[in-house]
Order: C-alpha cells, then sequence, then structure tokens
C-alpha cells in the first residue's frame, strides 16, 4: 500500500485497493465504495476528492486528526451533506436504492436527550420505515426491538426517559437502533467516544458479532491505541486520502506521520505501532 | 345557572355556542400542529408565519373588491392570508440556509417586514369608502360578535384535515424533531417534512385567524405542547394532551368570554392556556417547581440517612441531630444513634455500594451520571448488570462491618 499523496477525482480504484479485495467479491458489489467524493463546506473542502473501498465481512476503521473530515465522509455518503462530486455505491448500487441496506449510529451529541422519549421507542425509530405511516407495531416487531436492546446489555432499560442515561448507555440505545435495521452495512460515527470501559466492550462485541454475521461494520474512530486489536481494515484521512488497506499494511507509522503531520509525537506512535498496545 | 355555567353548557345562545365549539376544535388542532413545531424548538416560526398573514388579508380584500366582488368573503381572504403566510415561510427557511442569516434574525425580518406591509394596507383600506365596514382590523386581536355557521364549518373542516394530517405524519415529524441526521441519513426528506410540519401550522394560523387573530393565534399553537411536555416522557402522547389542552382551553376561554359582555375571547382563551401552563410549571410531577423542591428535601433526607449509614459502618459517632432523627425513623438506629440490626444491615450494604461508587466515577467519567449519583438511589438502577460486575471486580470479596 503507498501513501496517496495526488489524488485525483476519477481514478480508478483498481491500483489502490488491489491489495486487499477478496477475490471473490468483485470491487462494485463492495458493501461502500467512494470515487471521486468533494465535500465543501462554504469554498473550503472538508473532503477533496477522496476514493475509499469499504470491504465486506470486515471491521474498517476511518482514522484521522480533528477536522480532518471524518464525519462529514459518512453523512456525504448517506446523502445527509450534499456533495460537490462524487459517486458513492452501496454493494454495487446508487445507495438512494440500497438505503434499507445501510444502517447509521450518528454521535451521541447530535441529539437533544431531554427529548420526551423512552429507550425503547428510540429503538422502534429503527423499524419506522418497515412499518409505514399508519400502522401499528406488530408484537413481532416490538420483541425485535426488545432483542436488540439485550444485544447491547440495556433491556431493563426499555421503558427510561432517554435523559436519564448515562453517555455509554445512549451510544447502546443509538446501537440498539441500528440493529433494528438488520443492516449489511453498519456506518458508526465515533461510537466509543466518550464512553466508558464496559460500554467500549458492549460495543465492541456487538460489532465483532456483525462481522461474524457476514456484515460490513465502517467506524469513525479516534483512539489510535485500539486500532490494532479492534479494526481489521483502516482508511486514513486528513481532508485527502492517506491510505487504505488492511491493519498490518496500511497502519503505519509513516502513514500515520503522513495523514497527521506534526501533531503526534513520534515516541506515541513508535509505541503504537510496534507493541501493538492491548484494549 | 350564572351566565359562566350557561355558556358552559350552550345555553347561551345560537352565536356563543358557535363560538365556543369552534374555540374548542380551533384549540385542539392548534395543540396537536403545535406540538411538533415546539418539539422541532422552530417555536416561533409560527410568529413569522401568524404576522405574515395580514398582508395576505388585504390584498385578497382589495382584490376582490376591485373585481367587483364581496370584499368580506371569508375563504377569499383566507386563501389571501394563506398565500402570503407561505411566501413568509419559504422566506424563512431559504434566508436560515442560503444566507448567513439564523434563523431567529430570518424570522425577525420576514415577520416585521410582512406585518409593517400589512398595516400599511389595512390603513390604506380603512380610508377607502368600501372599506370601512370591512372590519379586516378583527385579523389583528380575532373576533367573535359576528361569528357565522360558515366559520364554524371552516374551523371544523380545516381543524380535523390539520389534526388529521399531524396524526399521518407523527413518525416521520418525530424522528426529524429527535434526529434530523438519522432521518436524512434513513432516507427521509427533512426539508420536506419541516415544511409539511409548518404548512400544518400555516393552514392553522389561516383558520384561527378570525376568531383569535393573528397576534395571539401563535399562544395558541406554543402553550399547549409546552404544558403538555410537563406531565408526560412520551412525544405521543405530547400530541395528544396538548390538543385535550387546546381544546379546553378555547372551549372554556370562550364560555368565560361569552358569560360577560366586555371580555374578549381570543385573550380570555390564551389566558385559561397559560393559567394551565402556570399550574403545569408548579405542581407537574417530576418536571415541576413543586416537585424539585420536594425532590430536593427527599434529596436532603436520603444524603442524612446515606451519611448516617456510613457513619455507622465506620462506627463513627453521629453528632448531627436531623441525621439520628433520620435513621431513628427509619428504624435503623435508636435515640442515643446505637444501630439497631437493620440499621447495621443497611451500613454494610451502602458501604459496599459506596465503594462501587467510587470506582463506578472511576470509570464512567461522564455527567449525566455523576448527576445521578445521590446517594440512595440503588446502584442497580443506574447501572447494568455487567457494569456493576465490572466494579465489583475491582472491589474484590464483599465487606464485613
Amino acid at each position: 500500500m503507498r501513501i496517496v499523496s495526488d489524488n485525483k477525482a476519477g481514478v480508478s480504484l483498481a491500483t489502490d485497493v488491489g491489495a486487499f479485495v477478496e477475490p471473490d467479491y468483485a470491487n462494485d458489489e463492495m458493501p461502500l465504495s467512494i470515487r471521486g467524493m468533494t465535500v465543501s463546506y462554504g469554498d473550503k473542502p472538508a473532503v477533496f476528492s477522496l476514493d475509499a473501498t469499504f470491504p465486506p465481512e470486515a471491521m474498517t476503521a476511518i482514522i484521522g486528526p480533528n477536522g480532518a473530515g471524518k464525519s462529514t465522509l459518512l453523512k456525504a455518503a448517506l446523502g445527509v451533506i450534499p456533495r460537490v462530486s462524487g459517486e458513492v455505491t452501496v454493494f454495487g448500487e446508487p445507495i438512494e436504492n440500497t438505503r434499507n441496506r445501510v444502517a447509521y449510529v450518528p454521535q451521541r451529541a447530535s441529539v437533544d436527550w431531554d427529548f420526551p422519549t423512552t429507550v425503547i421507542d428510540v429503538v422502534l425509530m429503527g423499524l419506522y420505515r418497515g412499518v409505514g405511516l399508519l400502522r401499528r407495531f406488530t408484537r413481532a416487531q416490538k420483541a425485535k426491538a426488545e432483542d436488540c436492546l439485550e444485544r447491547v446489555g440495556m433491556a431493563d432499560f426499555k421503558d427510561r426517559q432517554i435523559g436519564q442515561l448515562s453517555g455509554g448507555q445512549q451510544q447502546r440505545v443509538f446501537l440498539a437502533r441500528a440493529l433494528a435495521q438488520d443492516a449489511d452495512l453498519y456506518l458508526l460515527d465515533e461510537p466509543l467516544a466518550g464512553v466508558d470501559a464496559a460500554t467500549e466492550r458492549a460495543v465492541i462485541e456487538v460489532l465483532q458479532s456483525l462481522k461474524t454475521e457476514r456484515r460490513a461494520v465502517v467506524c469513525v474512530h479516534h483512539d489510535l491505541a485500539t486500532v490494532r486489536s479492534y479494526f481489521d481494515h483502516v482508511l486514513l484521512i486528513n481532508v485527502r486520502k492517506f491510505a487504505e488497506g488492511p491493519v498490518d499494511t496500511a497502519f503505519t507509522a509513516e502513514h500515520l506521520h503522513a495523514t497527521y503531520g506534526g501533531r503526534l509525537a513520534a515516541t506515541h506512535l513508535n509505541q503504537l505501532d510496534l507493541a501493538g498496545l492491548p484494549a | 345557572m350564572t351566565p359562566f355555567l350557561e355558556a358552559l353548557l350552550l345555553q347561551s345562545g345560537y352565536n356563543a355556542s358557535l363560538v365556543a365549539i369552534g374555540a374548542g376544535l380551533l384549540g385542539f388542532a392548534a395543540g396537536t400542529a403545535g406540538t411538533f413545531l415546539f418539539l422541532r424548538k422552530r417555536a416561533l416560526v409560527s410568529d413569522a408565519v401568524a404576522h405574515a398573514t395580514l398582508p395576505g388579508v388585504t390584498l385578497a380584500f382589495v382584490a376582490m373588491v376591485a373585481l367587483g366582488g364581496d370584499g368580506r368573503n371569508l375563504l377569499g381572504l383566507l386563501a389571501g392570508s394563506a398565500a402570503t403566510a407561505w411566501i413568509g415561510l419559504v422566506l424563512v427557511d431559504w434566508m436560515a440556509r442560503r444566507t448567513r442569516l439564523s434563523e431567529d434574525a430570518a424570522i425577525g425580518a420576514v415577520l416585521s417586514v410582512f406585518f409593517g406591509i400589512g398595516i400599511v394596507m389595512l390603513t390604506v383600506i380603512q380610508t377607502m369608502s368600501a372599506g370601512r365596514q370591512a372590519g379586516l382590523e378583527s385579523f389583528l386581536l380575532g373576533s367573535t360578535a359576528g361569528m357565522l355557521f360558515q366559520d364554524a364549518v371552516v374551523i371544523a373542516i380545516g381543524g380535523s384535515l390539520a389534526v388529521l394530517a399531524t396524526y399521518v405524519l407523527r413518525r416521520p415529524m418525530t424522528l426529524v424533531a429527535f434526529d434530523p441526521v438519522y432521518a436524512a441519513a434513513s432516507g427521509y426528506n427533512v426539508r420536506q417534512i419541516d415544511l409539511a410540519m409548518m404548512g400544518l401550522v400555516m393552514a392553522v394560523t389561516v383558520i384561527g385567524l378570525k376568531l383569535v387573530g393573528l397576534i395571539l393565534i401563535v399562544a395558541m399553537l406554543i402553550i399547549p405542547p409546552v404544558t403538555a411536555r410537563f406531565w408526560t416522557d412520551k412525544s405521543a402522547h405530547v400530541i395528544w394532551y396538548a390538543g385535550a389542552i387546546g381544546g379546553f382551553s378555547g372551549y372554556v376561554g370562550a364560555a368565560i368570554s361569552a358569560s360577560a359582555r366586555a371580555l374578549p375571547t381570543g385573550p380570555i382563551i390564551v389566558l385559561v392556556a397559560a393559567a394551565l401552563f402556570l399550574f403545569s410549571l408548579l405542581f407537574a410531577p417530576a418536571r415541576g417547581v413543586a416537585a424539585a423542591i420536594i425532590q430536593h428535601r427527599q434529596f436532603q433526607r436520603r444524603v442524612h440517612l446515606r451519611q448516617g449509614l456510613l457513619s455507622l459502618a465506620r462506627s463513627e459517632k453521629i453528632l448531627e441531630p436531623y441525621t439520628i432523627r433520620v435513621l431513628k425513623s427509619e428504624g435503623l438506629a435508636r435515640a442515643d444513634g446505637v444501630p439497631t440490626d437493620a440499621g447495621r444491615a443497611q451500613a454494610a450494604k451502602i458501604a459496599r455500594d459506596e465503594r462501587r461508587w467510587e470506582i463506578a466515577r472511576e470509570i464512567h467519567r461522564d455527567v449525566g451520571l455523576t448527576g445521578r449519583y445521590d446517594g440512595l438511589t440503588p446502584i442497580e438502577d443506574v447501572f447494568t448488570a455487567d457494569e456493576i460486575a465490572a466494579f465489583d471486580a475491582h472491589l474484590g470479596g464483599p465487606v464485613a462491618v
């Protein structure tokens, strides 16, 4: 894997991703594929001319310094914020056709937790598209929502007002809502930011079980110390892409230096890469 | 029977009954339609919409007179008000999204400009010969004097449609109000849902103009959901509670104003709603002011109880008389501060939970949680079983006291 230093829009992905594409998956059936994507706030690009491919049955971390465009990348790929340019395909099709196969977990801080709703009602929001405007939730759908809460260890909290939860519990509820969607591709924006160790374990356990169920998981991730132990693939970005690929080849000191510039201490870096710190 | 009771039982004559029923229906529709505006934190948009109706009313009057028709035709006036209200709404939305102005600045600009135009037009019309009897100024503060059967029918039909639309759109609107980013990522068109929500508010504003006037209709949209929020933690309930509060305020307010000669209907309706709001603010369980005071008292008692039990666990002498009183009233200690058997058992548990909390605070460094640390909330209520197991792993075995 090389550092992509001058990446133009529309450049073929084959040279970049060929190294890790498993032979039985054609490139265009990848869970998520982004080509030549540029997103800007005003005239300042937040994500510039970015190509990336997210492989199946794997956990991918999107890594980069603050303001690198990690969250923007996810939101623009989902069409939440407009793209200046770029194509996004999900399992080989435009995302508009495959939305029911994608579940998104936003940042916890993006909502008002004093909103009048309960834990189980938030999880049921994941089933809104299935139930339509007028029908009531069936017994099976309610049971499914409770199962999803059980998976994140929150079954006893189902009737709580959401404002009474700790940060980690809020994160678990958001994850349960995404689980209820029964998607094939999970996109999570900083699911481990500011959560306690028990929640971190619970979240990672769920995400790894998704992987074994042959689903793809993509996380915006901030903690370099845990990249090796949690993830299979990484995408290093700082507005542009700096590297992508399996953790073993792409998560290197060289690439991290390039991505973070002078913002990482060399000693810190060496420690990360050489020791591969345990969780 | 008193005049008020007569009015309440629809015995005050045809017009008063029409007004009471119309105001009740309008209040219900306004409460439900206003709920999502409140939940989306865009309550002030309704103010801009309401003020933007005035140029439409006056323009419609001029147009109808110019075409040789009756300038006071209600449907014509309402159509005109809806048209300019919609323009105002789209302008607010456009300014907030496309310019550097924030939404509140856009609301302020639209509100004052449209209202200014409307007042100028109104003044001009009143100097015209055809305009003298138009009574258009009643659209400012509402008027019930000349309420016709057709006015009530407009409110009944328009209000029912608005409530029905609120019911049909309740899930998308809840989702957009709670988590717009997730809604957009799930494929909902957030902008269209927002416009639909504001369109509902506009519809209720327009049908309510004649009765309560454009200045006070805002109160009927916002006070009921704000009041309802005090009584429930479920958004699905807020909608119907707000409808009930709005309907009650409308009906009772109209009855009060019908029972006395000089009481204006719109303002009385708003005052009834405000009274319900004030009552809720003070006395609602959990979210009210009184509940907060009681909770504080209970909190104080819990702190003393816990502190006393901790002292017992550490075999320290308790000096604070209030602490001893609390322990004694719970049967945990004698008047001289010596613990009972129950007191000893509780002290042991509290000492263990106290150590769990210490570890919890080390592990969970977030505000939501430290806020819940009040000493007597059982730790099992705050943390999941696996979280507590993690604390116990740090603790080692149970502690003997």
